[in-house]
């Protein structure tokens, strides 16, 4: 059907709505609660749209034949303007101290239409700030889309919830014994507002390089080198591991080596395992390399603890190679190597701190975790100019991962690289549903049938199927964010299906040809196994740990400010 | 025209259910009566309960339902469920209404019944395609399903069930021809007084306030009127009560009616009205639901009407 959109004529599909028939047509609609991950709640009301004098939400409005529609008519921009004026009068703007880094939708609005943004009086200044976790949450910047709250219940753990305030309500993190954050952040990502962000996202980045006399290292997880440029305007899904391994030298790392490497350890580990357990028939085995993941069996499904992998996630693995073999190559003091590891991920910030990962009773395998949208700003705050670095090669003997290695970062790497590592054959997955696929491989005889899972609502139903006795899978690998860690919850907003499918694209690119496909086969792992990992006990002891029931996570709650009085 | 107050011609809304294919439809009955001072509803619940059932099992055998729900404001339930679930028969449920005003519109009321919270849903669709469970359902009020039954055994006789409430000195419910004006129901009723007077007509919460001058015309939409005595009302006492019982009411998911009576009530407690009109702006023409563009209408034709608009400091 034909509509009208500013005088322009378009072709509208039955059906859709009317920002996804401007979108279609290159036409943008301002909006902002809408989210294409979620499910239109039309609540913020700043996309209406004037059709004829009746102002409609475009995000929720279907298209109907020759409807003529205009975005800019006064009336369409005064009410939006008005709204997102009251929109302001609930958050409280700390612009620069933001994920979003005073490049929100709101504030583009606010230039936009000229919106006097301190035109009322902040009603939330006094509303609390909770800490869980790795994560906060800022009750004075909420606007009350509640996309934090369906996003939460979406992976089914439905910790952030809404109560009465007076005659207002106010989104709030649950004090409820039985339900706990995974720290998977997806709040973040979803927040249009900035109210949610990681613990120390902006005060304690520079905290890895205030220890004098320590010799900085890092290590980059896999699935950054395809989002960070997004942090400097790079078309997503660009690979920039070389200007990354630079700029982090430019910030004062000694050695910067790939947690890729580490993911070759982990494949080479967790598919002996898996083998193992085929023996057994001690199945079905689950992948331990999402700390969300593994939190929400830990917390959720205890009776199904036994079921994760006992093989440490590679940012571990690979740490504990670094504060052991290169500490003793380099013949300095493990407890002089501040090492920090940059991830596209909250969680693992929670995951560093696990007691029982440390190496010989007191030794951390990982002092800090930056997240990619720390490290963007740490090179932005140090005047770093990315998008013209030059590129270096990670360091060596961590530098040359596998093909495989470096799909760790989508979903479904963990476990081709398993696979492929145990049968020399990539499996063909079929996709069951949304962020489930599945596939068989045949190890020594048997057929192990294998899922692969993004999100926890999915996830979830596999384990409740299990705690009925019901098996239908052997070994499944499970992600808690959309598209496997390139969804990371800390990685740079904004993001959706498309730009996580370009970070996917990426990153499968970036594992690139002319290196070795199979974890056991990359060089550097062979050289490994030859030398320190000839002891079964020095793997043992880098590459192996226990997991736990899991106790709800400690709420820290500050007021701010005095109590306005509704 | 239905008797809930939306104005909404009740033939339109059954053909439009009658006319839906589908497998299942549904019939619902609207008493949650959440407006204040007004129990017009109640009354005809309490007196005429065989007509409203008899109404509702017309709708149920015309548009071919299978199940109808009477959604019943909490006190009501409380007082006449134990009488009224027993002769509802078997097609008919009696559901007792949650939350607050908002809990009575059209779309919460749906939520309610499935089992949801009190959250209106975004229209369209409306209930009339995709009510209950995605079904074709029809939504009228007690008094419509009263008066449905009436015209189908010839008794109809074109009366209407005023609520007559607030400082008027006859109080109640009084069955009167539709086509009266407002004074005529007031003069009827004994409630011409001897004081200065305003009244609120069509619901004590959303109301449009109404000069003596203007009761020369027939009433329209929901038949409530309450009488206040205008010096011994203070308006802004009066303000702040409807939107205290809105904002406790609404449900507080759009920007527009959350923001925009939290606004409202800052400029009343302020007395300063400058910025008044954008809110009714954007309450009117972009809320999500009808109660934030309803809302306005209290306050504008209060302000217009009542306060001065120049020198409102108080």
């Amino acid at each position: 059907m034909e509509i009208t959109i500013n005088g322009q004529k378009i072709e509208a599909k039955k059906g859709e709505t009317i920002l996804q028939a401007g979108e279609r047509a290159g036409i943008e609609i301002p909006s902002l609660c809408y989210h294409s991950d979620l499910s239109i709640r039309a609540s913020c009301r700043v996309c209406v749209v004037d059709c004829n004098g009746k102002l409609l939400p475009a995000c929720s409005q279907v298209v109907e034949e020759g409807m003529e529609i205009r975005t800019d008519s006064e009336l369409a921009e005064k009410a939006r303007t008005i709204n997102l004026e009251l929109l302001f009068s609930q958050h409280q703007e700390e612009c620069y101290d933001c994920v979003w880094n005073a490049n929100c939708q709101m504030l583009k609005l606010a230039r936009e239409y000229g919106v006097e943004i301190n035109r009322f009086k902040d009603r939330k200044a006094s509303y609390p700030m909770y800490r869980f976790g790795p994560i906060e949450f800022d009750g004075s910047k909420c606007i009350d889309c509640r996309n934090c709250i369906e996003v939460c219940d979406k992976q089914e753990v439905g910790f952030l919830k809404i109560k009465g305030r007076g005659h207002l309500l106010e989104v709030f993190p649950s004090k409820e014994e039985n339900t706990d954050c995974i720290y998977c952040g997806q709040c973040i990502l979803r927040c249009p507002a900035g109210a949610f962000e990681s613990v120390g996202e902006f005060e304690k980045i520079e905290d890895p390089f205030k220890k004098e006399k320590k010799r900085v290292v890092f290590q980059i997880a896999p699935a950054v080198r395809a989002t960070i440029g997004e942090e400097f305007g790079m078309p997503f899904g660009e690979v920039s591991t070389g200007k990354l391994v630079k700029g982090l030298k430019e910030l004062g790392g000694e050695e910067v080596f790939d947690v890729s490497m580490g993911a070759d350890i982990t494949t080479v580990e967790e598919s002996k395992e898996l083998l193992e357990r085929i023996r057994k028939n001690d199945l079905p085995m689950f992948t331990a390399c999402c700390p969300s993941w593994v939190r929400f069996v830990e917390f959720y499904y205890p009776e199904l603890i036994s079921r994760l992998t006992t093989v440490r996630s590679p940012q571990i693995i690979l740490g504990g190679l670094i504060k052991t073999l290169l500490a003793r190559k380099k013949n300095i003091d493990p407890g002089d190597i501040v090492l920090v590891s940059v991830m596209p991920c909250v969680s693992k910030k929670h995951e560093i701190e696990r007691e029982e990962l440390k190496i010989g009773g007191n030794l951390r395998p990982v002092d800090h975790v930056l997240t990619t949208r720390e490290v963007g700003r740490l090179f932005r705050d140090k005047g770093i100019d990315f998008p013209n670095l030059s590129e270096k090669k990670p360091d060596n003997p961590f530098g040359d991962p596998s093909q495989s290695g470096v799909e760790y970062g989508v979903s479904g790497g963990v476990m081709q690289s398993a696979v492929y590592n145990l049968s020399g054959k990539k499996v063909k997955l079929t996709e069951k549903k949304k962020g489930l696929k599945e596939g068989v491989v045949e190890v020594e005889g048997k057929q192990a049938r294998l899922a692969v899972i993004y999100g926890l609502k999915n996830a979830k139903e596999i384990l409740d199927d299990l705690k009925k006795g019901v098996q239908k899978y052997d070994y499944i690998e499970v992600m808690a964010c959309p598209g496997g860690c390139i969804g990371g919850g800390g990685q740079s907003v904004p993001v959706n299906e498309k730009i996580r499918e370009k970070r996917r694209e990426g990153l499968c690119r970036a594992g690139g040809t002319g290196r070795a496909i199979r974890a056991k086969e990359n060089a550097q792992v062979k050289n490994l196994y030859s030398t320190l990992f000839k002891k079964e006990k020095k793997i043992h002891q880098i590459c192996y740990t226990k997991h736990y029931k899991a106790a709800k996570t400690l709420l820290e709650k500050n007021e701010q400010g005095e109590e306005n009085e509704n | 025209m239905g008797r809930s107050g939306s104005m909404f011609p009740v033939s339109e809304k059954w053909k439009m259910v009658r006319d839906k294919e589908a497998e299942r439809k549904y019939v619902v009955c609207n008493a949650s009566e959440g407006e204040i001072d007004t129990f017009k509803d109640y009354f005809v619940l309490k007196n005429f309960p065989h007509e409203v059932v008899e109404g509702m099992n017309i709708a149920l055998s015309t548009l071919g339902a299978e199940k109808g729900y009477i959604y019943l404001n909490k006190n009501y339930f409380r007082e006449i469920n134990e009488k009224l679930s027993p002769m509802v028969g078997e097609d008919i449920e009696v559901v007792e209404k949650r939350g607050g005003y908002v809990g009575g519109e059209e779309t919460s009321v749906i939520e309610v019944i499935e089992g949801h919270s009190p959250e209106p849903r975004i229209k369209p669709p409306f209930p009339s395609c995709s009510g209950l469970w995605g079904f074709p359902t029809l939504v009228n009020n007690v008094e419509t399903f009263c008066a449905v039954s009436r015209i189908s055994k010839g008794s109809y006789q074109k009366k209407r069930f005023y609520s007559i409430a607030g400082s008027a000195p006859n109080k109640g419910v009084y069955e009167l021809p539709e086509s009266m004006t407002i004074e005529e129901v007031l003069r009827e009723t004994g409630n011409l007084p001897d004081f200065d007077y305003f009244l609120q007509v069509g619901g004590g919460a959303c109301g449009e306030v109404m000069l003596p001058e203007e009761t020369g015309r027939v009433l329209q939409g929901l038949a409530s009127i309450i009488m206040y005595d205008r010096e011994e009302t203070d308006p802004y006492l009066l303000m702040k009560r409807w939107v205290s019982f809105l904002l406790e009411g609404n449900c507080d998911k759009c920007t527009p009616c959350r923001e925009g009576l939290f606004r409202i009530m800052e400029m009343i407690k302020k007395g300063n009205f400058e910025d008044v009109e954008d809110m009714f702006l954007v309450m009117e023409k972009t809320s999500l639901c009808p109660l934030g563009r309803v809302a306005v209408t209290p306050f504008r034709s209060l302000l217009e009407k009542i306060i001065p608009r120049n020198g409102d400091n108080d």
